[in-house]
This record gives structure tokens, C-alpha cells and sequence, in this order.
């Protein structure tokens, strides 16, 4: 993936980023800021096309956003003109589905969600985290295969972000869903990555893999209880040091060329 | 070099102008001081409230604490009508209350007339009556000596010539001069001040009687409060050249209206043509951007001339000044979608129509209240403009005509209502904004 850029040269943004994502995986992408995650998040989506490679989801290739590949953004993008279901129900009446044949479905959605008793209110009238889990069953109202999730939990505060998380897992576990998540929290993407991918920026390339035991041990668990393992703080003190490096590189890199 | 002389001069008339207010200025701050400190110690009296804005110790600088105080709103509204009706008489004060008024009635002064060695003392009596009344110059009797008595009607506010020579026995072709008025020596061109006002003597030695004009206004400059609202009451049912008041505003309104919906049913498809396709926006961009900040008023010769003084020239007028509000405020509001809602609404399956539909037309819905706000507003400052131009019926009409005429109430009466009108517009397109976009503002 390159960009062109007006003054004539280019970014690589991302180079020889090779995935092959079973069905049912959580995998989360991890970098620091500028190692191309939203850029291939975007690509898999089908918002930005790649100038090399391509993308593959069921022996289909991707050439633009589809239904079957769900997006969750970092602030809701949810339409605040519409009630909480009229957002969840969104996509089956975008397929022209009755309300008789998605309402039963959307209801449900929203009590897993917790939000049975904020059915008819409108968006403004909740919090981040309830945004947030209005976005969570909008999508998975409109039953993809893939699910997206950008930086989702990134604007919420800690405790918020916490009890999110557990969510995320629960409907990951019930749903059985392939879910991309990309994070800069490296707690989130150890507690919710079943597969972590660590980014390495300039070009964008995957710096590392890991194959983790968290998430399964995190659904129906308290994720404090996780975080306890001896485990995660060394996978989480090593992947630290890792982007860490890397920041201080970037530093480094650009104080030079500035000189 | 002679343009700055004369624009400085212009600047010093302006400033003269302003220094002499100064005093008039410091009063109603003064008041409003006043007013200020009733309102504390009457609040003192009241229960004391111990709300969250209360409690607050900060209070100066704290922009949240600073709320609109309505007690100062209605005692601000009253007391412009108290100053209106105390400066112009009016029935509904009590009279305590009025400014000094002009003088009325009855006067009498003393004039000594001089010829050679002799000299005599008369009398003039005058009757100073109010404008519109039928009165005549009260009788008196012509006395004894050489002077004789004199009798006069003045109209309130004005002056009268007056020649106390003309029934003397010797007059001012005999020799005989005014010497004192009141016992006051007096040349031609001096005056004497008495309890009523002051006597002038002009250079030819004739005497002019200004009875004095207190501090209310004359009804033809400043008409009473009452009187306008009689006015207002004759217009609406006898109706004020051909039309009645109902008519003239009506026609106002339906120009706007028409005007305003024709320049938004064009204005929003062509905002929305110019944020979807990047055609479009360079085709109209240089057309929009210049026809902008051109003022609707400047293109009224050119409308008068292409379309005449008619509705359609009115129509075409306000649809001019309608179209480029919002085409503009359409553009913003499809350029103000997030992209992230419009990734969304296609990662959920949404057709490019669909998108249109639910996405893209409400996200821009409450740009276009604003815009429509804005242009309603515009619209209405513009049709009552264009009617001063040139009209048969309208509240701009109205309010020239009546002009030309010298019928201040009328003109009043015409302002404040345009200004009603205008504020309700304002206050109708806040409520529609509050029920049909309620997620204004809270993305």
C-alpha cells in the first residue's frame, strides 16, 4: 500500500502484509501510531483499495465495504436522527427487510447489550459507553462474517473500558464471529487478542505474532483475575519494550533527518 | 487633499454630535444603576434561593453564572414605554409623571411703547391652544392711554409675530417704539424672558411671542403611545392607501414566504449538487462565492429595471437573496458529515440512495435550519427595503408613504410591527429547528 502525496513523493504505508484469518478468530493489531493499522483496517473494509495485493473473504475478493464485513468505530459514527433501535435496526431494513422479521432480533440484541430499557431513546441522550454498545448490535444486527473494530473502546474511560471489554468478549464467544481489533492499548490487545499482530511502522509491516491464551480464559472470567496471570505481565512488559523501541526509533529517525 | 478636509469636518459634526448625547447617555446608565439597586434590596426581602447558581462564590468571570435577568428584561421593555409616554404626555401615565409640558392657555405680558417723551403701558393677552383645536384670540378690552391692548391665538410649539403697534393711536410710523416688555428695556433684537416662555423683537422692532415648548415632544415628531395604538386600530379596519394594515402586512409576508421557500427549493439541491460532485462545486463555486456578499439591496435598480415594482420583482428580489443562503448552508451540512458515519451506513449494506436518504439529507438537516434562520431573516430586512423603493402595498410602503407625510404615528406603529414580525420569524424558525432537529448540535 503507497500513498502518493501532493509534493510528489510517496508513503509506503504498509509492505508485504501477509494474514490468513480463520473463521471465529479474534485477532488484535497492535503498533504505535503511524505503523499503518487504520490504513489496513481500511483496506480490509473496502474503503481504500490497495495499489498492491489483494483481500479475500470467502473466496470472494473485496473491492468495497460490504455488508459482510462489519465496521465498529472508535466514536459510535452512529446516526443520531434515529432512535437506538431505529440505529440497531439499520442494516435488515437497509436490505428491506419488514419490521415483523428484524424486530424480534433487534430486541434481543439490545438486552444482550444491556440496553432493554433505552430501546426508544435517542442517541444523544447516552453516555459513550452506551454509544458504544448501541455501535457493537448495530453491527452485529446485520450478522457479518467479519466484524471491524477500530480502536473502539479508545474514547471511553477506564472503568467503562473495562466492563466493555468483557462485552467484546462475551458476544465474541456467543456469536462466534471473526473479529479484527485494532488497538493502542496493549492490555486490550492482550486481554481481547486470541492472535495479537505487533506493527512495526515505516513501512507498516508485521513486526511480530502472537498466539495468546487470554481471551479464552478472559469469557466468563473477571479480566482482573487475567491480568493476575504471571503470563500477561511478561507478554505485556516484552510487547512494551518492543513498541518502545520502535517509538524511540522513529524519535531518532526523524531528529536525524531534521539536522 | 479637499475629500479628508471635508471628511474630517464630517467626523467633527459626528463627535459633536455624540459628546452632546453623552449627558442623555449617562442618565439611563444611571437609571439602569438604579433600577440595579432596587431590584437588590427588593431581592433581599424576598426569600433568600439557595440553587446550584447561587451557591456559586465565583460569579464574576464565570461565563455559566451569567444568565439573562428577566426582571431587568421587563423593567428595561417598561421602562422605554414610561420614557415614551413621560416625554410625549401620554394618558396612560398619571401626570406626575410627564416631562414639562409646552405651555397651554392663557398669558399675558406688558409692553411700553415710547413716543419721543411719552410713553404708555399695554397689555397683551394670548391663548396658546393645542394643534387641531378651532380657537379664536381671547376678547379684551382696548384700554386707555396711547397703547392699546392686543390679543392673540398661538398654536402650541409655535411662535407668533406680533405687531402691538397696529391699534396704538401712535404707532410705529408715528415714531413709537417697544421699550420694555414687562418692564424690561428691549431692543430690536434682544428678547426678555417671562414665566410663560420669551418675548423677541425682531430688527424691525416687532415682537415675537414664543410661549415655551417644555420637554415633550410634539405629537409630529414623537406621537403618544395611545396614539399610535388608535392608529394602529383606525389602519386596521379603514385600511391606509387602498389596503388595510392586515393587507400590507400580508403582502410582505407572502413575498418572503414565496420568495424564501422558492430560493430554498432551488438553493438545497444545488448546495447538495455542490458537496457530492466536485463538477458541480467548481462549476458554482466562483458563481456562489461572488454572488455571496453581494447585498440583496444592491440588486434592486437591476430587479426594478428587468422586472418592474410588481411581485415578481419582489419575488425575484427575496428568491436572490434566499438561493445563496442556502445553497451554502446545504453545502456545509453534506461537506459536515463525518466519513466515519458514511463508512458505517455502506459497511451496513446502505445503497448510494439509501446513504442519500438517511445519512447524508438528515446529517445536513440542521445546517439547513440554520441557513433557512439566516435567510428568513435576510429576507425579511430585504422586502421591507425593496418596499421602500417601490411599492403599491407592503409594511415598507406603509411606513414611506406615511413618511412623506409627516405621520409618525404611522411610522412607529409600522416599525414596531416589522420588528414583531421579524423576531417571531426568528422565534417560529428556533421552535421548528428544536421539534424537527433535535439532534442539532449533539453529534
Amino acid at each position: 500500500m503507497r500513498f502518493d502525496l501532493p509534493n510528489g513523493s510517496s508513503v509506503q504505508a504498509l509492505k508485504d502484509v501477509s494474514l490468513d484469518l480463520k473463521a471465529g478468530e479474534l485477532m488484535s493489531v497492535l503498533g504505535p501510531s503511524g505503523c499503518g493499522k487504520t490504513t489496513l483496517l481500511n483496506i480490509v473494509a473496502g474503503f481504500l483499495a490497495p495499489t498492491e495485493g489483494t483481500i479475500e473473504l470467502n473466496g470472494n475478493t473485496v473491492e468495497g465495504p460490504g455488508p459482510e464485513r462489519g465496521m465498529v468505530f472508535q466514536q459510535g459514527a452512529l446516526f443520531e436522527w434515529m432512535s437506538v433501535r431505529d440505529n440497531v435496526s439499520f442494516g435488515p431494513r437497509m436490505k428491506g427487510q419488514k419490521a415483523a422479521e428484524y424486530s424480534q432480533e433487534v430486541d434481543h440484541l439490545l438486552d444482550v447489550v444491556g440496553l432493554q430499557d433505552f430501546k426508544e431513546k435517542a442517541i444523544y441522550e447516552l453516555s459513550g459507553g452506551m454509544q458504544q454498545r448501541v455501535a457493537l448490535a448495530r453491527c452485529l444486527a446485520n450478522d457479518p462474517d467479519v466484524i471491524l473494530m477500530d480502536e473502539p473502546l479508545g474514547a471511553l474511560d477506564a472503568l467503562t473500558r473495562e466492563k466493555m471489554q468483557g462485552l467484546v468478549l462475551k458476544l465474541w464467544k456467543e456469536t462466534g464471529k471473526t473479529i479484527i481489533l485494532i488497538t493502542h492499548s496493549v492490555e486490550e490487545a492482550l486481554l481481547l487478542g486470541e492472535r495479537l499482530i505487533v506493527m512495526a511502522p515505516r513501512p507498516g509491516r508485521i513486526h511480530k505474532e502472537y498466539n495468546l491464551p487470554f481471551a479464552d480464559m478472559g469469557v466468563g472470567q473477571d479480566l482482573r483475575e487475567v491480568k493476575k496471570d504471571p503470563r500477561f505481565g511478561q507478554v505485556r512488559e516484552e510487547i512494551l519494550s518492543m513498541i518502545w523501541d520502535m517509538e524511540e526509533e522513529i524519535m531518532g529517525r526523524t531528529e536525524g533527518a531534521g539536522a | 487633499m479637499s475629500i479628508f478636509s471635508e471628511l474630517f469636518n464630517e467626523l467633527l459634526a459626528v463627535l459633536s454630535t455624540l459628546v452632546a448625547a453623552i449627558p442623555y447617555i449617562a442618565g439611563y446608565i444611571l437609571l439602569i444603576l438604579l433600577f440595579l439597586f432596587i431590584w437588590n434590596l427588593v431581592k433581599r426581602v424576598l426569600t433568600p434561593k439557595s440553587d446550584f447558581g447561587s451557591l456559586k462564590t465565583v460569579t464574576f468571570g464565570d461565563e455559566s453564572a451569567v444568565t439573562s435577568n428577566t426582571v431587568a428584561s421587563v423593567v428595561s421593555i417598561l421602562l422605554i414605554f414610561v420614557l415614551w409616554g413621560a416625554f410625549t404626555g401620554s394618558k396612560l401615565l398619571p401626570g406626575f409623571m410627564h416631562m414639562p409640558g409646552a405651555f397651554t392657555g392663557e398669558g399675558t405680558f406688558v409692553y411700553t411703547a415710547t413716543a419721543g417723551d411719552q410713553s404708555d403701558d399695554a397689555e397683551v393677552t394670548f391663548l396658546v391652544f393645542q394643534t387641531g383645536e378651532d380657537v379664536e384670540a381671547p376678547e379684551v378690552e382696548l384700554g386707555d392711554g396711547f397703547a392699546k391692548n392686543d390679543s392673540i391665538a398661538i398654536a402650541a410649539y409655535r411662535s407668533e409675530l406680533l405687531r402691538v403697534d397696529l391699534n396704538d393711536e401712535l404707532g410705529r410710523d408715528e415714531g413709537a417704539v417697544v421699550s420694555h416688555v414687562n418692564g424690561t428695556p428691549i431692543e430690536p433684537g434682544g428678547s426678555v424672558s417671562t414665566e410663560f416662555g420669551q418675548v423677541n423683537m425682531s430688527q424691525k422692532g416687532t415682537l415675537n411671542i414664543v410661549p415655551s415648548t417644555g420637554w415633550q415632544m410634539e405629537p409630529i415628531w414623537l406621537p403618544s403611545p395611545e396614539r399610535v395604538w388608535e392608529r394602529m386600530g383606525e389602519i386596521t379596519t379603514d385600511g391606509f392607501r387602498n389596503f388595510t394594515l392586515a393587507q400590507h402586512l400580508g403582502y410582505s409576508l407572502f413575498r418572503v414566504i414565496v420568495g424564501f421557500l422558492l430560493g430554498a427549493l432551488v438553493g438545497i439541491p444545488l448546495g447538495y449538487a455542490m458537496g457530492l460532485s466536485d463538477w458541480f462545486r467548481g462549476w458554482f463555486d466562483p458563481i456562489v462565492e461572488f454572488m455571496r456578499p453581494v447585498p440583496p439591496l444592491a440588486l434592486i435598480p437591476l430587479v426594478i429595471i428587468w422586472a418592474g415594482i410588481g411581485e415578481e420583482g419582489k419575488i425575484i428580489l427575496l428568491f436572490l437573496a434566499a438561493l445563496w443562503i442556502m445553497a451554502i448552508g446545504a453545502r456545509a451540512g453534506v461537506s459536515g458529515v463525518r466519513i466515519s458515519k458514511v463508512h458505517a451506513a455502506y459497511s451496513l449494506g446502505a445503497s448510494k440512495w439509501q446513504i442519500m436518504r438517511y445519512v447524508i439529507i438528515p446529517n445536513s438537516l440542521p445546517e439547513i435550519f440554520t441557513a433557512a434562520r439566516v435567510a428568513m431573516g435576510v429576507c425579511w430586512g430585504t422586502v421591507v427595503a425593496a418596499e421602500l423603493v417601490a411599492a403599491q402595498k407592503g409594511a415598507g410602503m406603509m411606513i414611506m408613504t406615511a413618511s412623506k407625510f409627516q405621520n409618525t404615528d404611522i411610522v412607529i406603529m409600522g416599525i414596531i410591527l416589522i420588528g414583531i414580525i421579524g423576531f417571531s420569524i426568528d422565534m417560529l424558525m428556533r421552535q421548528l429547528e428544536k421539534w424537527l432537529v433535535p439532534w442539532k448540535g449533539k453529534g
